[in-house]
Parts: C-alpha cells; structure tokens; sequence
C-alpha cells in the first residue's frame, strides 16, 4: 500500500475505521473495513467486500453529478481498505448548531441541491446524515461516506433517501429540524422538476403512515 | 409526591396492546409483586386483532384476580391504574383501556396512560440497573433502537417496513411451523438454525439507521418453496442476516452516541445468538451488554404498573375523557421527565 507512517485513528465508526495517516507526503483519510467477530465471516466478507468495492465507484459518480466528494487514490479490496483525501474542515452536524438562522438556511438549501444533484443522476446515499457533509475552508460541501449507497432510479430509493435525511435531522437537530428540512426541499426543488419533488414528498408520506412512523389521525378518536 | 405512611403505595398495570393481555402490580419503589400473561394464540394465521380483543375481554378478570392473589393486596389498597395507552391493535387496546377505565372509576383513583415502548425500556433499567442506555428493542411488533437525548427516548433506528419478529413468525408460519404457549415461533426457528450449517445469502437491507425486512422474507419465502435447501440452513441464514442488520444498526448508534450500556429487550431479545452478538459489540464499544430477563421482555403488565408510577411521581396523570388509546403513538412523542 506504499509508504505509511503511523496513522492516527480518528473514528471507530461502527462500519469502518477512519485513520488519518501521511501516504507520499499527502495527508489522507484510510478508511478500513475491519471485520466484524458478531457476522459469520462468510456474510461479513461479503458485506466489507462489496462496500469496499462501491463505495470508491459511486464516489467517483457522484463527482460527475456534480457533488464534491473526496478524491480516491488507492482501493485495496482485500484488506477492504479505501484511500481517499482528507477534506480538511467541520461536519455539518457541528454547524448547524453554532451558526445564524440565515447560515443555517443557506447550509440546508445547498445539501438539498446537492442530494437533488445526486438523485437527478440516480444515485442514492444512503445514509444522509449531517455528519456525513463536511464544509472545508472554502465553503465547499463535501458528501462523505457512500457505504451504504446504491445506484438506483426508483422513486422509492429517493423517497428512502430523502426520508432518511429528515429521520437524521430531527433525531440530532430536533430543535430546528423543521426549518432545516423545509430548506433542504427548497434546495432539491432548484435541481428536480415539481413533478419529482411532489412524488418524492407523497413517498416520504407514504413511507412515514408505513406503519410505525405518525398518527393518521394525530390527537383523534380512535 | 407524599407517601403515605403506614402502608405502600400500590400501582396495577394493563398491558395489551397485540396478543398478550397481561396485569402486573408494582410497588411505588419498583418492586414487582405480580406479572400475570396470558397469551391468545391463533389457531391459524397470525393475530387476527378482533379475536384477540375476544380473547382479552374473556380473560380479564381471571388475570386481574390471580395478580392480586400473587401481590397479596386488595384492588381496595391500589393507588392508581396505568394502562398501555399505545401503540399497538386498535380493538386490543381498546379492551385493555376498558378494563382500566373501569377500575380507575370504580375505586376512585387516578388513571394514568403509558406508552408501550417507553414502558419496554423502564422495566429494561429496572431489572439490568442500566441508567442510560443505548436500547435494541425487538419483538413482534417493534424493531427499534433508541437512546434518551433532551427530555425524550430518541429513534435512531427501526423497521421500515414489518418487525424483526414478525418476519420470523411469517417465515415460521410459511414453512408449517407449529407454536406452543411455552414455544414461540422465534423460540422454534431458533432451534431449527441451531442445527444450520450452510449460510445462503439472502438480501442484507441497511439503509441509513434503518432496516427493511420485508424483502429479505420475500427472498427467504421463496427459496424455501423451491426446496432446494434444508429448512435448518434457512433458519440459520435467515437469523444470522436479521440479526446482523439490527447489531450494526445498533453499533451504529453506540459510536454515535457514546453511551455506556446497551439494553436488549422485547421478546426476541430471549434469542442466545441475537445475546451473543449484542454482546459482541457491546464488548468492542467497552459498554455494558444488559438484557432483560424473558418474563419482563415480552410485553407484560408489569411494564405498564412501573412507567405509571415514573410518570404519575411527575404528576402526569391521564383523565378519563382524555384515555382514548393512540394505536401509532411513537416513541419519541413522549416526555420522559423522570429521566435525566
């Protein structure tokens, strides 16, 4: 894998190991896929080869739908191990709380452009979080973490998506994670036509009275 | 809130909200001094709610008296009524609101309405000592990982579609499984997995924090009529692939959070392989692996009685016009102000 000197563990995520380390004078993240002793191994080879393997793919798919993600430099699928740049700046998640309403309103319109930018193009994150944007320096927002993403078309995909979005901003920023989400679809509307954006609300509806999400009725007789 | 000297204060709790009706009785200090089930099984099909609701209504008076035979105390000597109020099968619950509206009238005593999964995580910390745990709350009807963040239990992650259970109890149920009182459905897919050898994968759904079962029994469903594996092997992948999903979602939100205990319950949490994992990751996070122990882990009336008494402590008392039953109440939707 080249030149390595003592990588620094930054994150134990629950999926991966995050180390930032210096490969040929650059500062990178290292991104492992370390096994998982409670899978059979059969299943967990399956699960990190493959993430290992897409991850790097949609990344790259999602630079040509026009959504900053951190460049690629090595994929090494059988330590499942990704080599990617490290984009020096702060997760949404910690700005969203520090900043001015307007700033906020301004962050949430650009992630929704920007997942507008992915959907348009058929890919699906799969886990939009806000900490899984980062703002570097210039005010450019960086997509991070495709691991669980897919390319698909399906509305249903987009409804999932999208629904997934709103789920995180209300269990971490539940304070204002109404105003942000109504950004972040004023944002996605300036990407994708009415039509497309109205589908995808009537799905997060119809994902949400699934079953275990609202009341049909809330506060009636039943 | 005053206590009275000279004798305890005494809470009844009404559990039913799917095919359990139960009646537990709980000291004002946490002691359990009853938890009577009984348990409406199907002769065929899954739960059908109106015969489930027949079932409670015949059954209730005979669970009410044993409980208050196993605690020893009059209905005279309660303090108040509490009852799950929701989620759950509309005329279910319904019955089990009845029941309670009743014997809060009749004694003249306060009624106080409790959510069925906050009640599931009380009686979790109640029996591990867990203070302020990451929760995997699995059965039937739920599949659901939660934390306490800022006056509430918050959803990280559950089921988009059906329940972790029920896609067990359907798949059971498909491959002409029979269940027993003392063996559930879970219970006999988990013998039969035992005996598994060969993993086949099946479609392994994790979506953000979210799972998706429904797709993955479809698969499951229909390798098992083609007949080509043994039922045992099937069982066994079907089990490892569910159960794998809901331990990384469940990872997932012990890196997020950071807590310091993870806390398995509902009925599925009886399931040794699922133990075994959660304690897995319990381990590599350095946080206590708890489960509930199996009588406190289905759903039971015991639950209902010790989450009455946190919320009525707080003065949170529910008022018999206002004790319609919320069949989609969620989880997150309810102050907890007796956690801090």
């Amino acid at each position: 894998m080249g030149e390595m000197k003592q990588p620094l563990l930054i994150k134990k995520g629950a999926e991966a190991s995050l180390y930032l380390a210096d490969w040929h004078g650059r500062k990178v993240i290292m991104k492992k896929r370390l096994p998982k002793k409670y899978r059979l191994s059969k299943l967990d080879e399956q699960i990190r080869t493959y993430r290992t393997i897409h991850e790097p793919q949609l990344m790259h798919k999602a630079k040509r739908a026009g959504v900053p993600t951190p460049t690629i430099f090595l994929v090494d699928v059988k330590s499942a191990t990704i080599i990617m740049e490290f984009i020096e700046g702060k997760q949404v998640k910690q700005l969203l709380g520090e900043v001015s309403k307007n700033e906020r309103q301004r962050l949430c319109l650009k992630i929704g452009e920007l997942i507008g930018r992915l959907h348009k193009y058929g890919i699906i994150h799969g886990d939009l979080t806000t900490s899984n944007m980062i703002q570097n320096s210039e005010g450019k927002i960086f997509f991070v973490d495709f691991g669980l993403g897919e390319k698909r078309k399906e509305l249903e995909t987009r409804g999932v998506d999208l629904h997934l979005m709103k789920r995180a901003l209300h269990s971490t920023h539940f304070r204002f994670a109404k105003e942000c989400f109504n950004a972040v679809i004023k944002g996605y509307s300036k990407v994708l036509d009415t039509e497309n954006v109205k589908n995808g609300l009537d799905k997060i509806k119809e994902i949400e009275r699934r079953g275990r999400y609202v009341a049909k009725r809330k506060g009636g007789k039943e | 809130m005053k206590q009275k000297k000279a004798r305890e204060n005494y809470c009844l709790g009404i559990e039913s909200t799917a095919d359990d009706f139960s009646v537990g009785i709980s000291t004002f200090n946490g002691e359990i001094l009853a938890n009577i089930i009984s348990a409406y099984m199907p002769p065929e099909g899954g739960i059908h709610p109106r015969e489930a609701a027949r079932h409670h209504a015949e059954t209730a008076s005979k669970v009410l008296e044993e409980a208050f035979k196993k605690a020893e105390i009059k209905p005279q000597d309660l303090s108040i009524i509490a009852f799950s109020q929701g989620p759950g099968l509309g005329p279910c619950l319904r019955t089990g609101a009845t029941v309670a509206r009743a014997l809060a009238s009749d004694l003249g005593i306060p009624l106080v309405g409790v959510n069925h999964c906050v009640a599931h995580i009380e009686i979790g910390k109640l029996k591990t000592d867990a203070k302020d745990p990451v929760t995997l709350y699995v059965s039937g009807g739920n599949t659901i990982v939660s934390a306490f963040d800022s006056g509430r239990y918050r959803v990280f992650g559950e089921t988009l579609d059906i329940a972790l259970g029920n896609c067990l109890d359907v798949f059971a149920r498909e491959a002409g499984l029979y269940q027993k009182p003392s063996m559930p459905f879970g219970a006999v897919v988990e013998k039969l997995a035992a005996k598994g050898k060969k993993l086949v994968l099946l479609p392994y759904t994790v979506k953000g924090m979210d799972m998706s079962f429904s797709g993955l029994l479809t698969a499951a469903t229909n390798l098992l009529k083609k007949g080509e594996y043994k039922l045992e092997d099937l069982c066994y992948s079907l089990q490892e692939t569910v159960f794998s999903m809901v331990t990384e979602v469940t990872e997932r939100a012990l890196a997020h959070t950071e807590k310091r205990e993870v806390l398995l319950t509902g009925g599925v949490a009886a399931n040794k392989r699922l133990q075994s994992m959660i304690k897995a990751i319990a381990e590599e996070h350095d946080a206590e692996f708890c489960v509930v122990p199996s009588e406190f882990a289905i759903d039971n009336g015991a639950m209902i009685a010790w989450t009455g008494v946190l919320a009525y402590k707080q003065g949170i008392a529910t008022p018999i016009e206002k004790s319609f039953v919320k069949l989609r109440w969620r989880l997150e939707e309810v102050e907890v102000p007796w956690v801090k």
